[in-house]
């Protein structure tokens, strides 16, 4: 399952950081921060409960770079 | 502004007052390191919180880290050196955050404009009820409802005009300026903005399904296609920082040991110094911001042309394409049947077409069409009589009082007529006029008008080689190639034959250039994905085709297969200024840093003046229209 969030993130390397952050999260397949667009496409593994797994994104990404948002 | 930026802007502004007041007035003592404190910590206390959790979670070599050590470092040295003068470690922090703030502003301000550029996403949808119009979210519209789009306003969702007449300014899909015209019947696509007249429109497509939401789709997904160029940047900055940082602590350490053993001063304040400099130099924003950027504004240029490109890493080797194989009909061709040529006419070629067209006007076959178009006036259906269709042979009509017979070889056997047969390629229709021969009219696919032209842009801007592949005979084929001007071409192919040719050629690119392969899409979906880069013509409204290809040309101009090329290379060629650019500049400050004659004034000004020369070479990219 395929997922697209708005996130706010200011700067680019801090974006790349996110998605590395995201990536790392388990029940995440793959995900995709664009920058340009603000937005985090975030492609779930099966059977991983999607609000679980999204709360562990927000989490992981905070702690690279404090001042983001994803808009769950 | 955001809240965030006008926060930092206030925070910047105090910082520098008070910095200001101690230099000015020259407020020694307690008293001025009370307000350099007060300065520094106003300006940097984010900073050196965020270094803190960065090292508590370890993400230890960011840029928050590296500010916050070269600062400190600076304070120390001073309080060390007996100096009281702290200015330099927070002007350095206090510029830092002014170009940070700069970037964050300049960014989100050309993120925006470049996203207004592509926004063709609908708000809302008019519905009539009760005899008034009803904004609604185009989502909740169902397949076959009926929508009112007033002038002015983007049409929602993709459907069929029922009612009223109008122009449409179709720039945001397919770049081109000339308004088309709709009446009712027409099919109309979803993006177009409505011009003159208030049109009723049947939706054939929920919203979802619709052109403008799959081109949307296509657009917020291209950044998962990375380019290498971008994945070389990501990888480079991982390295870069912690390289940077191992530097400087080299710096810091080994030339003062190296000075002791000789039996010399150490002079430990001069080499911590310069390696503080180091760390700040040492910040990979401005590098990591400039190159996503640079693709996303080429992207966005080439939307705005009518070109879809599904991510950077297609822009990146549409730049370096070496081959362009086309697929004929459709793409070359129009695909659509035309008068060609008329040959041993016993009367004028007009009255043979228009005889000809009169005889066939009963018919709706594609045949019949073209020759009605050729003959370009009002079929005037008293004047035929007695229509008889023979079928498979053609059909026999009384025009004017004279038997007029249209049709095959077959036709004329059977009329016992004498018949010329004829070497050009295409459909023939023998022409009787009472039992006489009168001729014979050509009917093939014609070449679009700007074929031509096309193949020689292309090779003009360094394409190598063009081939056109088709399932036509030799001879047509041949033809064909010679009028258009491409390289080679390969005819009788089965569209699986198609796939094995395109790999043969594919051999021959070698390591360095790309095969694109261009086709409309319909029944060629496997060599589109076979091809290097697949690019896809007059996809308005093809679904097939927006899957199908890596790039996808909104209207069906074979020029802006060119147009494409161009637009790749330019932004690819800016990608490649920012990367030599900041990574020269990086590295002469570096090197200048090391031997002492840089110091963090002038290392905090390359860093931020760097980033501010590449966002803007960077938007150059946008800036495609005149290619």
């Amino acid at each position: 399952m395929k997922k697209t969030y708005r996130i706010e993130v200011d700067c680019a390397n801090c974006a790349n950081l996110m998605e590395e952050a995201a990536n790392r999260t388990e029940g995440v397949q793959k995900a995709v921060v664009n920058f340009m667009t603000q937005k985090l496409i975030v492609e779930f593994a099966d059977g991983s409960d999607v609000n679980a797994v999204m709360k562990n994104v927000l989490n992981n990404c905070k702690k690279v770079e404090e001042d983001c948002e994803i808009y769950l | 502004m955001n809240r965030k930026q006008k926060k930092m802007l206030i925070r910047i502004v105090i910082a520098a007052v008070l910095l200001a007041a101690v230099k000015l007035f020259k407020i020694g003592g307690w008293a001025g390191t009370a307000l350099y404190a007060a300065s520094y910590i106003t300006i940097g206390y984010d900073i050196l919180r965020k270094a803190f959790r960065g090292i508590i979670n370890h993400q230890v070599f960011d840029e928050n880290f590296l500010m916050a050590v070269a600062t400190v470092g600076a304070i120390a040295l001073a309080i060390y050196e007996k100096t009281g003068d702290f200015a330099e470690a927070v002007s350095v922090m206090l510029f830092y955050q002014i170009g940070e703030l700069f970037q964050s502003y300049a960014v989100g301000k050309s993120r925006r404009n470049i996203a207004a550029l592509m926004d063709i996403r609908p708000d809302y949808a008019n519905i009539e009820r009760d005899g008034r119009l009803e904004q609604v979210d185009p989502d909740q519209i169902p397949a076959g409802s009926v929508i009112v789009v007033q002038p002015g306003e983007k049409v929602p969702i993709d459907g069929q005009v029922i009612e009223g007449a109008s122009s449409l300014d179709t720039a945001a899909l397919t770049g081109e300026s000339q308004p088309r015209d709709v009446k009712d019947g027409d099919d109309i696509i979803s993006g177009c903005i409505n011009l003159t007249g208030v049109l009723k429109v049947r939706t054939t497509k929920a919203f979802g399904e619709s052109t403008v939401s799959k081109i949307l789709e296509l657009m917020e997904n291209s950044s998962s296609h990375k380019s290498r160029s971008e994945n070389f940047i990501s990888r480079f900055a991982r390295a870069y920082t912690p390289a940077v940082c191992c530097s400087a602590l080299a710096l810091a350490i080994l030339p003062p040991v190296i000075n002791l053993m000789m039996g010399m001063p150490g002079g430990w304040e001069i080499w911590v110094y310069r390696a503080l400099t180091f760390l700040v130099i040492s910040c990979p924003c401005a590098l990591v911001i400039s190159i996503p950027l640079s693709f996303f504004a080429g992207l966005g240029g080439a939307g705005k042309e009518g070109v879809l490109i599904k991510g950077s890493n297609y822009l990146e080797a549409l730049s370096q394409t070496s081959i362009v194989v086309f697929d004929k009909t459709g793409t070359l061709t129009r695909g659509v049947f035309e008068v060609s040529g008329i040959h041993h006419n016993t009367i004028p070629e007009e009255k043979l077409i228009e005889l000809a067209a009169l005889a066939e006007c009963a018919s709706s076959h594609p045949i019949s069409k073209s020759l009605q178009r050729a003959y370009g006036r009002e079929i005037e259906r008293d004047r035929v009589t007695g229509i008889q269709e023979i079928s498979g042979s053609g059909v026999i009509a009384r025009v004017d009082g004279a038997e007029v017979a249209a049709g095959n070889g077959k036709l004329m056997k059977r009329l016992g007529v004498d018949y010329m047969d004829c070497h050009s390629s295409g459909t023939i229709i023998h022409i009787a006029i009472d039992g006489k021969y009168a001729g014979h009219v050509v009917i093939s696919d014609v070449e679009k008008p700007t074929s031509r032209a096309a193949i020689a842009e292309l090779k003009k801007i360094g394409v190598k080689k063009t081939v056109m592949l088709t399932g036509d005979m030799g001879r047509v084929a041949e033809h064909m190639a010679k009028k258009l001007g491409v390289d080679q071409y390969r005819s009788d192919l089965l569209p699986a034959d198609k796939v094995a040719e395109v790999e043969k050629l594919l051999a021959e690119t070698g390591r360095k250039g790309k095969l694109a392969f261009v086709g409309d899409g319909i029944n060629d979906a496997p060599v589109l994905s076979r091809a290097d880069i697949g690019i896809a013509m007059g996809a308005m409204g093809s679904d097939a085709a927006i899957e199908a290809a890596d790039i996808v040309l909104m209207d069906d101009d074979p020029m802006k297969i060119s147009k494409a090329i161009k637009i790749s290379r330019k932004c690819i060629g800016i990608v490649y200024q920012n990367i030599a650019f900041a990574l020269g500049v990086k590295a002469l400050c570096l090197i200048l840093g090391a031997l002492g004659i840089a110091n963090m004034w002038a290392a905090i000004f390359a860093d931020v003046g760097v980033m501010v020369l590449a966002v803007l070479n960077a938007i150059r990219a946008l800036y495609v229209h005149k290619l």
